[in-house]
């Protein structure tokens, strides 16, 4: 593996002084998206600046609207959390099926969301249930936060502390894997809540996760199955590739949506 | 050079340990524990699957010196002296292993999914296995053997 130096910040400031020192510093989290791209020698940062052991970052804590996830918590810890199963079940399942034990053993909430890949499942949940992005400087509003694939509006050195998820009336999300990777192919999360109606698509979109406004208008009149049977999804700003083309992936988009509203509504995600 | 503690099969150890070391090779090449093995460089073979601080991680996807502290079990951690761990035993039993390299990711795989889940379903142990790959069995005898070794793991706790 290529040379890089390694630290452990202690905190927040500690992390941000040590990264404007680097030559070409990054903020390492669950790993399980950076050291692989290390590995394979696609990146070659000179500092490691490792956010573990800084208090705080990791956890969960419910309150009374909404639910609020550290940056550093682990997938397995979301999919496990009895507070996440009962009031925003969606968001638990959606963690239990990202990757593998071990992964979600590993990667972390913030990590998924800064990376931002566009066939990963957390932008989905953020996006579609209209949470906002707590960082050390600032909030973002999720409609604020991506930018493309791999990209998002975080500054250079920004760190996400945490995520605050509203809780929703109801929520389904659905994930078609690609076969080999367990990827998003395409998934879709649904949420009725304080936002109203809204509607996110990630694994499909050439500029990464986004919303359907068509699904999000006929849902808002009438919350069923049966209001967006004949919505047709034009597949001009979709993904093709060897697994599935654009056609494919649109046609998808409207079935996972479907059978989304379909688990909103029978009140549990499994 | 940071320098880390760590114990590893129940035994307290130290270590210096380059900052861009990976766990693997601080097991394999350092320690000489050459039963996690080495399947792929893209973190999705499992072969390198390892306990730390009781949950399955790919060794090969996290650094040595993130586990600075941490209590460590690899395969050779299993056994007791002769006595085969009885995830082990089950997949000798069920023939859960044709050429053997990925046997030690999906035995620690399988160990730690057993512990929480004393009697799965088939789809279950399907589930949890998505991690580590086979290339010889097919599969079938691997869940035979998990679905086996999950129950007489719970009934020697019992
Ligand atoms: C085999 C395999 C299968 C996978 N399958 C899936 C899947 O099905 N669905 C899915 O969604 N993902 C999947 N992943 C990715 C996994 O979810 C990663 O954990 C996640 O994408 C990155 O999180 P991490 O904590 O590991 O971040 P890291 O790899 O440590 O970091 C990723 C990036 O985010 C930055 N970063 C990390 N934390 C912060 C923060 N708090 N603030 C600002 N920047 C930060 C880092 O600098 C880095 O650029 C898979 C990974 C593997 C290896
Ligand atoms: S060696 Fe393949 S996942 Fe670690
Ligand atoms: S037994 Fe050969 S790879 Fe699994």
């Amino acid at each position: 593996m290529q040379d890089f130096k390694y630290s452990r910040a202690k905190s927040l400031a500690d992390a941000q002084s040590t990264l404007k020192g680097a030559a070409e510093g990054k903020y390492l989290a669950g790993g399980q998206t950076l050291l692989p791209v290390l590995k394979q020698r696609l990146a070659s940062p000179s500092d490691l600046i490792d956010l573990a052991g800084i208090a705080d970052l990791a956890g969960i804590k419910a309150g009374a609207q909404s639910i609020t996830i550290g940056a550093m918590t682990r997938h397995a810890d979301v999919a496990a959390s009895a507070d996440v199963r009962r009031l925003i079940p969606a968001l638990a399942e959606l963690a239990g099926g990202i990757g593998d034990p071990h992964v979600r053993n590993r990667g972390t909430l913030g990590g998924s969301v800064a990376n931002n890949d566009p066939a990963a499942d957390y932008p989905a949940a953020v996006l579609g249930l209209g949470a906002t992005v707590k960082t050390d400087r600032r909030s973002i509003a999720a409609d604020n936060f991506f930018d493309g694939l791999f990209t998002t509006k975080l500054a250079e050195g920004e760190i996400i502390t945490a995520i605050e998820f509203p809780r929703p009336n109801r929520a389904g999300y659905v994930k078609f894997p690609h076969p080999a990777s367990r990827y998003c192919l395409v998934a879709v999360m649904v949420s009725e809540g304080p936002q109203g109606v809204r509607v996110a698509v990630t694994g499909a979109g050439q500029q990464g996760v986004f919303r359907v406004s068509a699904i999000e208008a006929a849902l808002a009149k009438s919350f069923t199955v049966k209001a967006i049977e004949g919505i047709k999804i034009a597949d001009g700003d979709m993904m093709s590739d060897m697994h599935a083309g654009a056609e494919y992936r649109a046609h998808l988009v409207g079935v996972l949506a479907r059978r989304a509203v379909a688990k909103a509504l029978a009140g549990t995600s499994n | 050079m940071p320098r880390i503690a760590f114990t590893v099969n129940g035994k307290a150890g130290t270590a210096e340990v380059p900052d861009n070391q990976l766990l693997s090779s601080l097991l394999r090449d350092t320690l000489r524990l050459t039963g996690t093995h080495i399947g792929c460089d893209t973190s999705q073979c499992g072969a390198c699957t390892v306990h730390v601080d009781g949950r399955s991680v790919k060794s090969c996807t996290m650094l040595a010196v993130q586990a600075d502290g941490a209590e460590i079990t690899t395969i050779e951690g299993l056994a007791n002296g002769d006595t085969l761990h009885p995830m082990q035993a089950a997949f000798r039993t069920h023939h859960g292993l044709q050429c053997g390299f990925c046997t030690p990711g999906m035995v620690m795989a399988a160990v730690a999914f057993a512990e929480k889940n004393p009697s799965p379903t088939e789809d279950e142990v399907r589930r949890s296995l998505e991690g580590n790959l086979c290339r010889c069995t097919g599969y079938q005898n691997i869940v035979d053997a998990v679905i086996t070794g999950a129950k007489a793991m719970a009934s020697a706790r019992s």
